[in-house]
């Protein structure tokens, strides 16, 4: 029977029912493509030809194409390479930890943001293989018996543990990702018309019928992923950051940065969740799964990991004063008012001051304001990459070495090129796969939606009335 | 041989639930039940026991734990002794990382694998689906029909009674 709740607002709005679901969501996929999907697809491709383009030069000539330098050996694309992982968190973030806490307003969004997961990740893990310069030795980086003897990969060695940490979580991500698409397939290999279609979906589908017992089997083990994917996402992020506090550079040695890293992760990963989710919604038309609930549920989540980064970046400052270490003060002291000062007040204003504007519920529920301050979220986390990595490395110990970073056309290429491969494979997936997981919005449909195909006529006049009494506020 | 089946068509999950319940009280043997999404409760009242997937994926994840951390110290510390960074060779908390994430991977793909098989799930073309609209908004229940030994009538009746909006038959070429 239908549920209405006098404090929570309904997840599905519209008086769906189960068919129009189905319809709703497989409707683009079955669709010719729209003007303005292709229109990105454009734009996106561009992009992507520049990515190729940078990526030859790379090779071919080397990475001295980079604006790397003796001093600074990391720069850009190991700042690319965190910034692309920690974005690819929030997806299984929605997935897994969202899935162990029975939040059903993640039925909506955690489709699309395991795919964003999936292509960042992939976005990631172009830099270090690039940064490698020979990129077709990778395998090198695999415990793999050799032609120099028994020699085996370093253990120790944290840039190691990347290794196993990022293959790991990408290929646990891809199967959770998958098996959710299954029951989905199936729904639409079941109202394919033509033959290519039938036959595609049919293979993707592992011949899915929706057997009560496959459907126990299926949530045991979405259950399990989602309880091994939690703490695989929290390792991960960690793990990257032990890259940093392993080392014994002012600035970096630091124990407050695994979770300072997980926190941001997390910030900058929801971040590009409602950036995508503000244009999917409008370009597909899902404005009744995708909510103002929704949208103000995820900027709930930023203002309380951007509080915890906030808290983070002052940590470090008090520490380093505090540790009495004057590697450590100056490095600090340099951050703020060094030659990269633009970068550390951008990373400042971006991360913790703008998430702050999220506690008044009209900017919370604005799609305007949400899209660009997730816009400005997302710059700041690179900017607090960029103040990590370059501003810690550029003045080491030793005066003589210091020096400045600057990147070149070739390093601004990968970046922007990454971020078109990016959207090349987020539309690519829009436009094949279904974007809403439709069989999770359905089990939700009864307990959480507006006016569900009710039998019980009173319970249906009731959730009437209480839709109009409350579309004066619901309304964009 | 080919096996005939009687299809209730349902709408709504509540009155299949009690459905289910009447029906196998009334001694009718139900061959499965097929929904849109997973019915919470349809377990307990169709008697399907819980899965023990979650005991393969616990030695899946013991299986990768052993072998990582046998991995790590066998070439660290026998095959390729080397002291890096003052380490000692068996240093055990630089090997907790990999172990973790090697536990994890060995768990999880143990168990997808595992599910895919006991389900029967494959890439295959030919998919037996007994109702289309069992993917999309309708719940479907098949009965088993023994030639001769079932009355039809009797059992329309029964699927009609307990809320079915529509009663199929259907035929499977095994």
């Amino acid at each position: 029977m239908q549920h209405v709740s006098p404090i929570r607002e309904p997840l599905v709005t519209g008086g769906k029912t189960y068919h129009d679901i189905t319809e709703d969501v497989c409707r683009q996929v079955e669709a010719k493509p729209n003007v303005r999907w292709a229109a990105a697809l454009a734009v996106a491709l561009v992009g992507l030809a520049i990515f190729i383009y940078s990526v030859y030069r790379t090779l071919w000539y080397g990475i001295g194409e980079w604006g790397l330098n003796k001093t600074v050996g990391w720069a850009w694309d190991i700042t690319n390479f965190v910034w692309w992982v920690g974005i690819g968190h929030a997806g299984t973030l929605i997935s897994a930890i969202l899935l162990l806490f029975r939040q059903k307003w993640r039925t909506s969004i955690n489709r699309a943001a395991e795919a964003m997961t999936i292509f960042a990740v992939i976005c990631a893990a172009m830099f270090p293989v690039l940064h490698m310069g020979r990129p077709w030795l990778a395998y090198w980086v695999l415990p793999l018996p050799n032609t120099f003897g028994s020699l085996w990969v370093n253990f120790n060695s944290p840039l190691l543990w990347d290794v196993f940490a990022i293959s790991t979580y990408f290929s646990v991500s891809l199967v959770f990702w998958y098996i959710g698409l299954i029951p989905d397939f199936a729904t639409i290999r079941d109202r394919a018309v033509g033959p290519i279609a039938r036959r595609a979906y049919a293979v993707l589908s592992f011949g899915w019928t929706g057997s009560a017992k496959a459907w126990s089997r299926y949530e045991t083990v979405s259950l399990i992923l989602a309880g091994l994917a939690t703490p695989l996402v929290l390792s991960v992020h960690t793990i990257v950051s032990m890259d940093f506090a392993t080392s014994v550079i002012p600035g970096w040695h630091t124990t407050i940065f695994p979770p300072y890293f997980v926190a941001g992760a997390i910030f900058s990963g929801f971040a590009m969740v409602l950036t995508l989710m503000i244009i999917t919604r409008k370009v597909f038309f899902l404005e009744d799964y995708i909510t103002l609930e929704h949208v103000e549920s995820m900027n709930k989540v930023i203002i309380l990991t951007g509080s915890i980064v906030g808290i983070a970046y002052t940590t470090e400052f008090f520490i380093a004063w505090y540790s009495g270490v004057e590697y450590e003060q100056y490095a600090f002291i340099n951050r703020a008012f060094g030659p990269y000062w633009w970068a550390y007040w951008s990373m400042m204003t971006c991360n913790v001051i703008t998430p702050q504007l999220f506690w008044f519920r009209k900017i919370r529920r604005s799609l305007t304001a949400t899209f660009i301050i997730s816009i400005f979220v997302n710059i700041g986390m690179w900017f607090e990459r960029f103040v990590i990595i370059v501003t810690s490395l550029h003045r080491d110990y030793l005066p003589s070495s210091w020096a400045m970073f600057s990147p070149t056309i070739i390093d601004i290429g990968v970046y922007v090129g990454t971020i078109g491969l990016f959207f090349t494979l987020f539309l690519l997936f829009a436009k094949f796969f279904p974007v809403v997981n439709m069989a999770e919005v359905k089990a939700i449909l009864k307990s959480s939606s507006e006016v569900t195909h009710s039998h019980s006529k009173a319970a249906t006049m009731h959730a009437t009335d209480k839709d109009s009494n409350s579309n004066t506020h619901r309304n964009e | 041989m080919n096996k005939k089946f009687v299809l209730g068509i349902y709408d709504d999950e509540d009155v299949l639930l009690t459905a289910i319940e009447n029906i196998r009280a009334a001694g009718t043997k139900i061959y499965d039940v097929f929904s849109p999404y997973p019915v919470h409760g349809i377990d307990d009242v169709l008697g399907i026991k819980r899965s023990r997937l979650p005991i393969v994926a616990f030695f899946g994840g013991l299986t990768g734990m052993s072998f990582a951390l046998w991995m790590q110290i066998w070439m660290m510390g026998f095959d390729w002794p080397m002291i890096i960074g003052g380490k000692p060779h068996i240093a055990l908390p630089s090997f907790i990382p990999v172990t973790f994430e090697l536990t994890v991977l060995f768990s999880a793909f143990s168990m997808v694998i595992t599910f895919f098989i006991v389900s029967n799930l494959k890439p295959s073309l030919k998919v037996n689906v007994f109702d289309k609209r069992s993917t999309d908004d309708k719940f479907v229940m098949a009965i088993e029909v023994k030639e001769g030994a079932t009355d039809m009538e009797a059992l329309n009746n029964l699927l009609r009674s307990n809320g079915a909006i529509e009663v199929n038959e259907k035929e499977v070429v095994k």
